[in-house]
């Protein structure tokens, strides 16, 4: 009887024992990585659909997670286009019309370009410590690379999801894989970051592929062609003359 | 003037075939008048009818932050109606979803409703009587643009009060037909209790339908928009429909009537020597443009009656049996159901056959002003003057 109670408890024991980091420490250490006063990126966006794959790119300017400021420089049909975002307001400036139109918060919560992205994943800057509660689950091998697994539970009340699931890599503190949940722990999105490069004193994923787990589809793929942080960008940037000139 | 009417007779039946073919265009013009403004009236009377069964009730009453045409306007356009308000009304509560049929993603409102409603015709007992853990109703065409069938689970997202996002499975436990557009393409009909929960928007509802007891009155925050303010926006547009419409019975009349200017032409040129001996037998020229006048809008008379015996059996016929569409109205938004059966009304009888008799009147006068001028001897010896 004991030899069976000690190999039932014997495991749960042993993982009780497992020595994990504290879990507050891991994303304070990947929001380090991950985020900075100021970004400056030039993207490529590929975007997967049923019949075509589309390519976008651009560059993105932006600060803390108020301002943002993005043109798009190809293909030729979006071209010109630019988006500036003011605290919950998004302004859209299209050249083909010459004009700029004012969309309200919820806009924020489309899809970007027919992309699995909405403007707010994309433009969500706020950091992890600042939104989730987090704890150590396990560890798992990906791509050769030793990760925590850490379950993140909302802390403040208007985040857009729930639960999320990341796959921190234990040496370089950078995520290489994300789950987002919904309330009733329905998977979501699946977030798949590769090409982990050190730019400066920090880690940082190259690509990033994004992917609605409701929908079918290879996801979409974005592509950083470069990254710059904590850069002096002009006020005039994140002003709405920028998107005329 | 009975001579006038004597003689505009014999002369129209002498001429035979070319009365008859005058006749027969301007019939022609005036079953289409009937016929398409019937038509228009029937597709009115029964859009207004449906519009009111199946989404106006006796009015809405919304909330001022939500505007029905604007979509950004349904995540702060509702609120909570104090208790003592509530009589007579059913609570709508909208919320913006994203569903998943087969894979696809697809948006579309989540409505929740008072299931014991009664006061429009969506079929919301049934949900009731469901027990699934979210039972959820749609209309025809949300079934056919999603291939949804009774049974089917389908996997929708929502973002709650704080904008988080909740995703579960709701089940299609019924597919109602409507002809109106407006409550079917890319809704699903849930308990309102339920899309409380799981909104934690409790008590909340966007608008109301109030029913026929419901008696308006101020309540800051929402408006009401009655029954007919609503309907208002429909007939407008259906009649809008009736002038663009108008084109085509403009044309045949104009052809009809121009045929009877014609006619008219010729007669005055050819029977000058007649109109000579009508003058020197006593008739006062104002007596022979009558009698022209008169034989001229006799063929709006023969018009009217030739049109009733083709007519009535043609018209009696469709308004019966209806016309098909093939085109349904959800393709142009506005109600619009797969037959339509024209009404015609008196008034419309009545004012088609006056403004047939005295358009034709006119044109037959118009020509008929020459005699006047023309000196009866001259007339007598068939001169041109």
């Amino acid at each position: 009887m004991k030899k069976i109670l000690i190999a039932i408890l014997a495991p749960v024991l042993f993982t009780s024992m497992v020595n994990f980091p504290d879990a507050g420490e891991i994303i304070k250490k990947v929001d380090e990585n991950m985020t900075a006063k100021t970004q400056v990126i030039e993207s490529k966006m590929i975007i997967y659909g049923k019949r075509n794959t589309r390519e976008v790119e651009s560059k993105g300017y932006s600060e803390g997670n108020t301002k943002s400021f993005t043109e798009y420089l190809a293909p030729e049909r979006e071209k010109g286009t630019k988006m500036l975002k003011l605290e919950d307001k998004l302004w859209i400036y299209s050249p083909e019309t010459d004009r700029t139109i004012q969309l309200s918060g919820h806009m924020l919560k489309q899809s970007v370009m027919g992309s699995d992205l909405s403007y707010e994943d994309m433009m969500e800057t706020r950091k992890l410590t600042e939104m989730y509660d987090a704890k150590v689950i396990g560890e798992e091998v990906i791509d050769g690379r030793e990760t925590w697994i850490l379950e993140l539970n909302a802390k403040v009340e208007d985040v857009s999801y729930d639960k999320r699931k990341i796959w921190v890599d234990q040496e370089r503190y950078v995520p290489l894989k994300e789950e987002l949940f919904a309330k009733s722990g329905q998977l979501l999105k699946k977030t798949v970051l590769s090409e982990v490069k050190k730019i400066g004193n920090r880690w940082y994923p190259m690509a990033i592929n994004y992917k609605d787990m409701l929908k079918d589809g290879k996801g979409t793929d974005f592509i950083l062609l470069s990254i710059k942080f904590d850069e002096k960008i002009p006020d005039y940037i994140f002003s709405k003359a920028s998107l005329k000139k | 003037m009975k001579i006038a009417f004597q003689l505009a007779y014999k002369n129209l039946m002498g001429a035979g075939l070319r009365t008859w073919l005058n006749a027969g265009v301007l019939s022609f013009a005036f079953v289409v008048i009937i016929f398409y403004n019937g038509l228009i009236d029937g597709w009115n009377q029964q859009a207004s009818i449906d519009g009111v069964n199946w989404e106006y009730g006796n009015g809405h009453l919304l909330n001022n932050d939500y505007d029905a045409f604007d979509s950004f306007s349904i995540e702060d356009g509702h609120g909570i109606l104090p208790e003592d308000q509530l009589e007579n009304l059913t609570p709508i509560l909208i919320n913006q979803a994203t569903i998943y049929p087969q894979g696809r993603m697809m948006s579309a409102q989540l409505k929740g409703i008072d299931a014991k409603q009664t006061v429009i015709k969506i079929p919301t007992q049934l949900l009731l009587s469901s027990e699934a853990e979210i039972p959820a109703l749609i209309g025809e065409r949300m079934a056919s643009s999603t291939n949804l069938k009774v049974g089917d689970n389908l996997l929708v997202r929502w973002r709650d009060k704080n904008g988080t996002y909740d995703a579960a499975n709701v089940s299609i436990i019924g597919i109602f037909d409507t002809n109106v557009p407006t409550v079917d393409g890319g809704q699903i009909w849930i308990p309102i209790e339920k899309l409380w929960n799981m909104t934690g928007l409790n008590q909340h509802a966007t608008m109301f339908i109030a029913n026929d007891n419901y008696i308006s009155t101020d309540v800051s925050g929402w408006r009401f928009e009655s029954k007919e303010y609503l309907l208002k926006e429909l007939t407008t547009l259906i009649n809008v429909k009736k002038i663009s419409g108008s084109i085509i019975y403009i044309l045949l009349m104009a052809i009809g009537l121009l045929a009877i200017f014609d006619t008219q032409v010729l007669s005055v040129f050819r029977r000058q020597k007649e109109i000579g001996t009508y003058i020197a037998l006593g008739m006062t020229r104002s007596q022979v443009v009558r009698l022209f006048t008169v034989e001229g809008s006799m063929y709006s008379v023969f018009a009217a009656i030739l049109g009733g015996i083709y007519g009535i059996p043609i018209l009696w016929y469709l308004a019966h049996n209806g016309i098909g569409f093939p085109v349904s109205g959800d393709t142009i938004g506005v109600i619009m159901s797969e037959r339509m059966y024209p009404i015609y009304g008196l008034g419309l009888i009545l004012g088609s056959v006056f403004l047939i008799v005295i358009s034709a009147t006119i044109v037959s006068f118009l020509p008929a002003r020459k005699i006047a001028k023309m000196n009866p001897v001259e007339a007598l010896k068939g001169k041109i003057s």
